[in-house]
């Protein structure tokens, strides 16, 4: 037996405590973590929906989001070190010279 | 010899080249041998093409020369080429004839003005147009030549453009005469489109065997044509450019706005006869017009007080009888007047400018006075202009061939009384206008004093055109066999008129105006300051005065409603359609362009809502 | 297991929480690993051991090693935290906590509203999963493939520390 619509309920809450970490941090760190936390959030409402529909799509799925996490924390992290060199800071509203 | 045709146009062509281009380079002597000498050869050419062609006149009684085409699209091929008949010939003679003779007195006229060589490139310029004109195979060279003359017409009113009352008159006879350019071109586009042809020979025969009597492409087609014709001829009712072209040079007025282009319309209509043959209706028009127009102009001229602004009325009175004539199917007897017209009106214009340039371009008649003395040869010249123009009878041309137009209108199938009335009531008016301007020009007290007497260049012509306007009309009867080559017969109606009878009444009429004039003006001039004085008298002087009310008319027909449009335009109320979509197009920018604070937060911020709201309406939808 | 499954969403709640409260960048690193290996947890019980293991090796591990490194990297030390604790005001919460609460309202609205069963029964083989991905969704991992070399291209474009360009010339022209 396992619990599916509490599994959905804990993923959407922590997808919900990332959107909160993106909006209120300011530290590009944290705010990178918090998107991790989303996409972790993601890659487990998909795996949930697996175990409800007993189908590997959903891990598959959760695979993929995997993936895209790591890219994507390679590129940010990076460009993170180098705004970091460039502003001394990762206050992301202090680095906001594109505005229209 | 006729082969030398194509040099009547292309010399003054080529001389008004050469002087555009050289023209400021050049000294004044070298201007006017160049500019008078390349109009007396074409003079000299036309003249002895005309003795060849009344030596052995061509077979067909007409004389084509091709010298190449001119544009060839489909069916459509008009050529560059000349086409001489007893008509275009008699024209081409009288106008090239009577421009050497203007183009000698302007070689004295305007000498040290500023603009010498433009003047005489403008003038030879015209007479290139105006022969082309005459001499056109087809309805679209001559209408080349016929925006020719309007071009040069419109340059040599505003000959003198530091004067902005100058440059107005010349765009206002320019635009006055584009509305019947403009009918005449869809006159032209009717025939082509029917006809399929601009050749004018094809086109009459076309139209004679295609269209009947009284068909409506025919009323169409004619009526266009009389409107380029009246806006060209200054006729009813738009005839108010020409009085304000008086403001160019005064052998201007004599060579364009008397002597021959204002004739132009004349010659269309007698050229296209065919066309108003089958159009009865508007033969009729042409009819009404030169007889209303011929009266209209007849009573402001008796008003006016500028000696050019009643000679351009007389002008226009004078072209209302050719019209007339025109419309009664005279058509020999309307170039018959436009030839003695020539003569008498350009003389007319030549001694004026005598006056006007001995008395320091004084141009109001009441202040010259007694000039019998001082200017005999002005005097003796315009006396004799005055006496053609009036119709003195028996001994000038102007008798000869007003009396032809009228004795036509007597015996005319559309002639009537009416028309007969009004033709002898403008005889009387032209006499006491013509003698009124004499008596009060030429004799009285001396207003102002003579500082410059014409020099041989400037009698000369004078006196050439004084000698024409007496014997020009001699020879009526060979005249009208000749133009009976190209030209078709007059009708005569059963039962009219005796030419006696005519005569007679044309001379009684000449010596009523003449009598007239010399009572109100001579004898008891005080009669007519008290015609003036009294309120009734001031009412229809003004309004004779301001032609009818024709200018006020048109000024709050068409230029106040066209400027109000202009001005109401100008601040572009389409156009606030448009710039409304560009000003919400700029606060959508500035709108979105706030958003963009290039804070992080703030756009994670919007993708978050974005995505509540999303979100909340797929789940209610 | 009921009871496995609550206490480590309970741990994943909090840790995650907690993470986003934290001053120090090194201790929220911490938290989130504790938040992803609860995570981890909850997956084992709802029957998929694969993931749960990929979970542990791959975010656990090896990302979350990544910004262990990027922190080090960037050497914050106690100023930086003192100056992240000043940023961290009690108002900034407000907006993002209010729509983070409808966001949450509006999926427990859809869980509770759609047809989502309390409970499944059996779980899913890594032997199934395998098959699946390279299978039918053969293409979707040489994409991730690809994605994964984009990313390590752009870091180490991003990562080349440039040589200035005055030393070059003098490095060249000695």
């Amino acid at each position: 037996m396992f619990p599916i619509r509490e599994g959905f309920m804990i993923s959407g809450a922590l997808f919900t405590l990332g959107v909160i970490g993106v909006l209120a941090r300011r530290n590009l760190l944290f705010v990178l973590m918090s998107i991790e936390v989303m996409l972790n959030a993601a890659g487990m409402a998909f795996v949930v929906a697996g175990a409800r529909w007993r189908q590997p799509d959903g891990q598959v799925m959760f695979l993929f989001i995997l993936a895209m996490a790591a890219a994507e924390v390679s590129v940010g992290l990076a460009l993170v070190l180098e705004l970091y060199h460039q502003f001394k800071t990762l206050d992301t509203d202090a680095i906001s010279r594109m505005r229209g | 010899m006729l082969a030398l045709l194509w040099l009547v146009p292309a010399i003054p062509f080529a001389s008004a080249l050469a002087l555009a281009v050289l023209g400021p380079r050049m000294r004044a002597r070298g201007v006017a041998v160049v500019g008078t000498g390349s109009i007396a050869i074409s003079a000299a050419i036309s003249l002895v093409i005309a003795g060849t062609f009344l030596g052995a006149p061509p077979a067909s009684g007409a004389y084509t020369q091709t010298l190449w085409t001119w544009i060839d699209v489909g069916s459509f091929r008009p050529g560059i080429a000349f086409y001489l008949d007893a008509l275009s010939l008699v024209m081409t003679v009288v106008v090239t004839f009577v421009s050497f003779l203007i183009h000698l007195y302007s070689v004295e006229f305007m000498r040290g003005d500023e603009g010498y060589s433009r003047f005489f490139a403008y003038m030879n310029l015209f007479v290139a147009s105006m022969v082309t004109l005459l001499l056109a195979d087809n309805l679209l060279l001559l209408y080349l030549g016929w925006e020719g003359v309007g071009l040069c017409s419109y340059l040599l009113i505003g000959f003198w453009y530091q004067d902005a009352a100058n440059g107005l008159a010349g765009r206002k006879a320019f635009i006055v005469t584009r509305v019947g350019d403009t009918a005449m071109a869809v006159g032209l586009f009717v025939l082509f489109h029917n006809l399929g042809t601009l050749r004018i020979q094809d086109l009459m025969h076309a139209a004679q065997s295609q269209w009947p009597a009284g068909s409506s492409y025919a009323i169409a087609a004619a009526a266009l044509l009389l409107g380029g014709a009246v806006g060209k001829s200054a006729q009813l009712p738009l005839q108010t450019w020409l009085p304000d072209a008086m403001a160019g040079p005064t052998p201007t007025s004599a060579l364009i706005h008397a002597a021959t282009m204002v004739t132009a319309g004349v010659y269309l209509i007698a050229r296209t006869n065919v066309l108003f043959t089958l159009a009865p209706p508007v033969q009729f028009a042409v009819a009404v017009v030169g007889a209303a127009t011929l009266l209209m102009a007849g009573f402001s001229a008796l008003t006016q007080n500028d000696i050019k602004r009643v000679l351009a009325y007389s002008t226009i009175s004078q072209i209302g009888y050719m019209f007339l004539a025109l419309g009664v199917g005279a058509w020999g007897a309307a170039i018959f007047h436009f030839m003695t017209h020539a003569f008498f009106k350009a003389l007319l214009f030549l001694a004026a400018g005598i006056v006007i340039e001995a008395l320091h371009h004084e141009h109001n008649i009441f202040r010259m006075g007694g000039l019998r003395t001082e200017l005999p040869v002005a005097f003796w010249t315009f006396l004799i202009g005055g006496c053609a123009l009036a119709g003195l009878p028996l001994i000038t041309a102007g008798y000869f061939s007003k009396d032809l137009i009228l004795w036509s209108v007597a015996n005319s199938p559309a002639g009537g009384m009416g028309l007969l009335a009004a033709g002898i009531a403008g005889v009387v008016l032209t006499s006491f206008y013509t003698f009124r301007l004499i008596f009060v020009v030429f004799f009285g007290r001396i207003e102002t004093a003579v500082s410059h007497r014409p020099g041989l260049a400037m009698v000369v012509p004078a006196c050439i055109l004084a000698f024409l306007s007496v014997v020009g009309g001699f020879d009526k009867a060979s005249f009208e066999a000749l133009l009976n080559t190209a030209l078709p017969h007059f009708r005569e109606a059963g039962g009219g008129m005796s030419e006696a009878l005519t005569s007679v009444a044309a001379g009684l009429a000449f010596f009523a105006g003449l009598l007239a004039a010399w009572y109100a003006y001579l004898r008891n001039p005080s009669l007519s300051r008290a015609a003036a004085g009294n309120p009734a008298g001031r009412l229809l002087h003004r309004f004779w005065f301001s032609d009818w009310g024709m200018d006020w008319f048109y000024d709050r027909l068409f230029i106040r409603p066209v400027v109000w449009a202009a001005s109401a335009s100008k601040a572009d109320i389409v156009d606030s359609i448009y710039d409304g979509l560009a000003s919400a197009a700029v606060l959508c920018y500035r709108i979105l362009s706030a958003t963009e604070t290039g804070k992080l937060r703030w756009y994670a911020a919007w993708i978050a809502g974005g995505s509540v709201v999303t979100l909340a309406i797929v789940m209610w939808l | 297991m009921t009871i496995v499954f609550y206490t480590a969403s309970a741990v994943a709640i909090i840790a995650t929480i907690l993470m986003l409260t934290r001053a120090n960048a090194v201790h929220a690193l911490l938290d989130l690993i504790v938040s992803l290996l609860a995570v981890a947890v909850i997956f084992f019980v709802l029957g998929a051991p694969f993931v749960a293991a990929l979970e542990v090796i791959i975010y656990a591990g090896a990302i979350m090693v990544l910004f262990v490194f990027v922190v080090m990297l960037l050497n914050l030390g106690e100023p930086a935290t003192r100056a992240e604790r000043a940023l961290l005001r009690p108002s900034m919460w407000i907006v993002p906590s209010v729509f983070a609460a409808i966001l949450l309202a509006e999926f427990i609205w859809l869980l509770v509203s759609g047809d989502v069963p309390p409970s499944a029964v059996a779980g899913i083989e890594a032997k199934e999963t395998g098959m699946a991905l390279f299978g039918q969704y053969l293409i979707g991992v040489e994409l991730a493939s690809m994605l994964l070399l984009g990313g390590l291209v752009a870091a180490y474009h991003l990562g080349w520390r440039k040589v200035p360009q005055t030393e070059a010339t003098h490095v060249s022209h000695p």
